[in-house]
């Protein structure tokens, strides 16, 4: 079922067992699984007209949404993006919630106010999604500023897409950051295409995160679709953070599989490029999968019953959102004001 | 007669537009192969190529900014902002920077770009996506502003806007996009600044922009039914306004209920109610003007609470009939 050839990357491995324990690992592929097949999940409810709005799927980023997020602790905050359903069901491990946000259903986290990009479990840290690219740097920084202020042990991370380097917002977050050496992780999830520009179109440079230079900060290109590779690097990042270093960018490249929202023909890239992506030495999952069994933490038979479960929950999801009331319109004005 | 739907008729003013002048340029995220975000520059990519469609990372300041400088330069830029909610990204160029500029310098330069803002709600994109801000820019001197509620207009009004000599916001509504209607071939102009009277009637005078004026002639015609003539007026250009048909209108009618989208307060219905007040009109109202618009809140995602925070067709006819019947 797993190609042969991949490098079994014990290293690093180690390190991941070391701070996640083998018990981390399993749960981390989990997660990844559910993610998968909570976005196919969505995929099919929304061309049968399930749902409405639009959708910003994370199918093939969910080991840069996973990893990263496992570098956090309780405590930490971060800040998603409008591809925010894999950073949502990572943190909160709530598809059912998730569903209903979707859904535009009540026992979400926003009942009904918010939808796919506008997602948010504040209390526990995670900050929201985003409808505006770019949109979450500048906040990041001014997070960054209240937990030195008061002096807290915590760290702010912020997802973005490789588009959003090209705002002007994503500029102005990282000197200011910098500048006050911030304790603020920025990941660049580099998913190869901003809706249908490709990213050689857009960048004139080798790597987005040679631009940390320009910021005085630490910059780091990493395989995305390695989990180890990500966790490994947000680690590092996050402990130079809390420890006073300041902040990190991280890119990570990996692969939107699916199209960039609901309206995307793909005019833009061949079928054979994405089937590529698809292959398993580059799909995340696989990826991941396997190097759990080479390295004696799972087998087969574990990954088939993480399968069937995260099948199950997405199932127990979309049963319990499609049950869940609809949002009463005489609660519209509710949340205008403090 | 010819049927083009709203976004074939802004393809075909763009395409004879760039026929006919070769100082025409589009600016824009996505134009290129993908035709736009709502299918409207698709095409054009391969007709013209990339030095005229002009295909760009995700930098809404940098194409304000760059349709102002190429303005200035001579060329007439059609800049094409994705959603109108990106334009906050790109409001110091067009603000303070191209609708500023002719005076600020005294009229040595004019700045003959159109700013392309695909806006409103109903389609479920959360309050993000989904925002009416036509009245930002009304409030702007040197800025005109032009709404087209129609196919017909929609063509008509951008090969107006783009002849014109100074920064046009022209605000588009994404519902209306694959609205259909009669459009000609020849590349007609509708003149900017000029108010359309869409429907005669007696008793109440209703103006309604973009989407709402559909709306509007809807309800008008239920309302016939009940024997309530209503008199539908689109603006069309918001600034400058051409008000004197409305207050001829209100005139006639005694009456006056605005419709649109945006939020009432700050709002458009609030300077066509003024203007009549402040006018001859004044004497001749029989009951206080009514405005209706969106709620006061950001534009909710799910289905049911959109619904509620938008102005629907019954609330139209339920207006005009406390108006008329003088329940307010
Ligand atoms: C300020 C702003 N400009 C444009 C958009 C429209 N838009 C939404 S997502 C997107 C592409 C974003 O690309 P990227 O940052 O690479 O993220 P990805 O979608 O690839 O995950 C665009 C152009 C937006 N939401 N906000
Ligand atoms: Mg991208």
């Amino acid at each position: 079922m797993f190609m042969q050839n991949v490098s079994v990357e014990m290293q690093p491995l180690h390190l991941a067992l070391e701070a996640l324990g083998p018990d981390g690992l399993k749960d981390s592929l989990a997660s990844m699984m559910l993610i998968r097949a909570f976005e196919e999940q969505v995929d099919q409810l929304y061309l049968a007209g399930r749902t409405r709005g639009t959708l910003h799927l994370s199918i093939g980023q969910e080991a840069t949404n996973v990893g990263a997020l496992r570098a956090l602790k309780s405590g930490d905050r971060f800040f998603s993006h409008h591809r925010g359903h894999g950073h949502a069901l990572a943190w909160t491990d709530s598809p059912q919630r998730v569903m209903a946000d979707i859904m535009g259903k009540t026992g979400g986290f926003c009942d009904g106010f918010g939808g796919t990009m506008h997602m948010a479990d504040v209390k526990s840290g995670f900050l929201g999604g985003n409808g505006i690219v770019a949109g979450s740097l500048p906040m990041s920084t001014g997070v960054g500023l209240a937990i030195r202020l008061r002096a807290e042990d915590a760290v702010c991370l912020v997802f973005f897409g490789d588009g959003a380097a090209n705002e002007g917002a994503f500029h102005e977050a990282l000197n200011m950051a910098s500048l006050s050496q911030l304790p603020v992780i920025y990941v660049c999830e580099n998913n190869s295409y901003a809706m249908s520009t490709p990213v050689n179109s857009a960048f004139n440079v080798e790597s987005i995160a040679s631009r940390a230079a320009a910021y005085g900060i630490p910059g780091f290109t990493i395989d995305g679709n390695d989990f180890l590779d990500v966790f490994h690097c947000v680690h590092s990042a996050v402990r130079r953070a809390r420890n006073g270093d300041g902040p990190t960018l991280v890119e990570a490249l990996t692969y939107r599989i699916k199209g960039h929202s609901r309206s995307d023909r793909q005019a833009y890239r061949s079928r054979d490029e994405v089937r590529r992506w698809q292959e398993p030495d580059r799909d995340p999952i696989l990826r991941f999968a396997s190097t759990l069994i080479h390295g004696g933490i799972l087998d087969e038979g574990d990954i088939a019953a993480l399968k069937a479960t995260a099948n199950s929950r997405v199932d127990d999801a979309v049963a319990c959102a499609e049950a869940a009331p609809k949002p009463d319109p005489s609660r519209l004005m509710d949340h205008v004001y403090a | 007669m010819r049927e083009l739907s709203y976004r074939e008729a802004l393809n075909e003013a763009l395409v004879q537009a760039m026929d006919a002048n070769p100082d025409v340029i589009l600016i824009g995220e996505d134009i290129g192969s993908y035709g736009g975000a709502f299918g409207v520059t698709r095409g054009l990519l391969d007709r013209y190529g990339p030095m005229r469609v002009i295909d760009t990372p995700i930098s809404e300041a940098g194409i304000a900014g760059a349709c102002v400088g190429a303005a200035m330069s001579g060329l007439r830029p059609v800049g094409d902002m994705q959603f109108s909610d990106f334009i906050t990204l790109g409001m110091e160029q067009v603000v303070l920077q191209g609708a500023r500029m002719r005076t600020m310098f005294a009229g040595q330069v004019s700045v003959p770009l159109v700013m392309r803002l695909p806006g409103g709600a109903g389609t479920g994109a959360g309050a993000q996506h989904s925002g009416s801000y036509e009245n930002w820019f009304v409030h702007v001197p040197g800025l005109k502003v032009v709404m087209p509620a129609s196919a017909y207009d929609a063509k008509g009004l951008l090969l107006a806007a783009i002849d014109d000599d100074n920064p046009v916001i022209f605000c588009e509504h994404k519902l209306l996009y694959n609205a259909r209607g009669h459009v000609p071939e020849d590349a007609y102009r509708e003149p900017l600044g000029v108010t359309r009277i869409l429907r005669k009637g007696r008793d109440l005078t209703l103006v309604a922009t973009s989407l709402m004026v559909g709306l509007a002639l809807e309800a008008a015609d239920q309302l016939a039914e009940e024997g309530i003539e209503v008199e539908v007026i689109d603006p069309r250009t918001l600034r400058p306004l051409d008000d004197p048909p409305i207050i001829e209108s209100v005139i006639r009618t005694g009456r006056l209920l605005v419709v649109h989208e945006a939020v009432e307060t700050g709002g458009f219905g609030g300077e066509v109610v003024a203007r009549v007040v402040a006018s001859e009109a004044f004497d001749y109202l029989d009951a206080p003007p009514l405005r209706l618009a969106g709620k006061e809140v950001p534009v909710p995602q799910s289905e049911v609470l959109e619904a509620a925070a938008l102005p629907q067709l019954q609330d139209i006819v339920r207006d005009a009939r406390k108006l008329v019947r003088n329940q307010v």
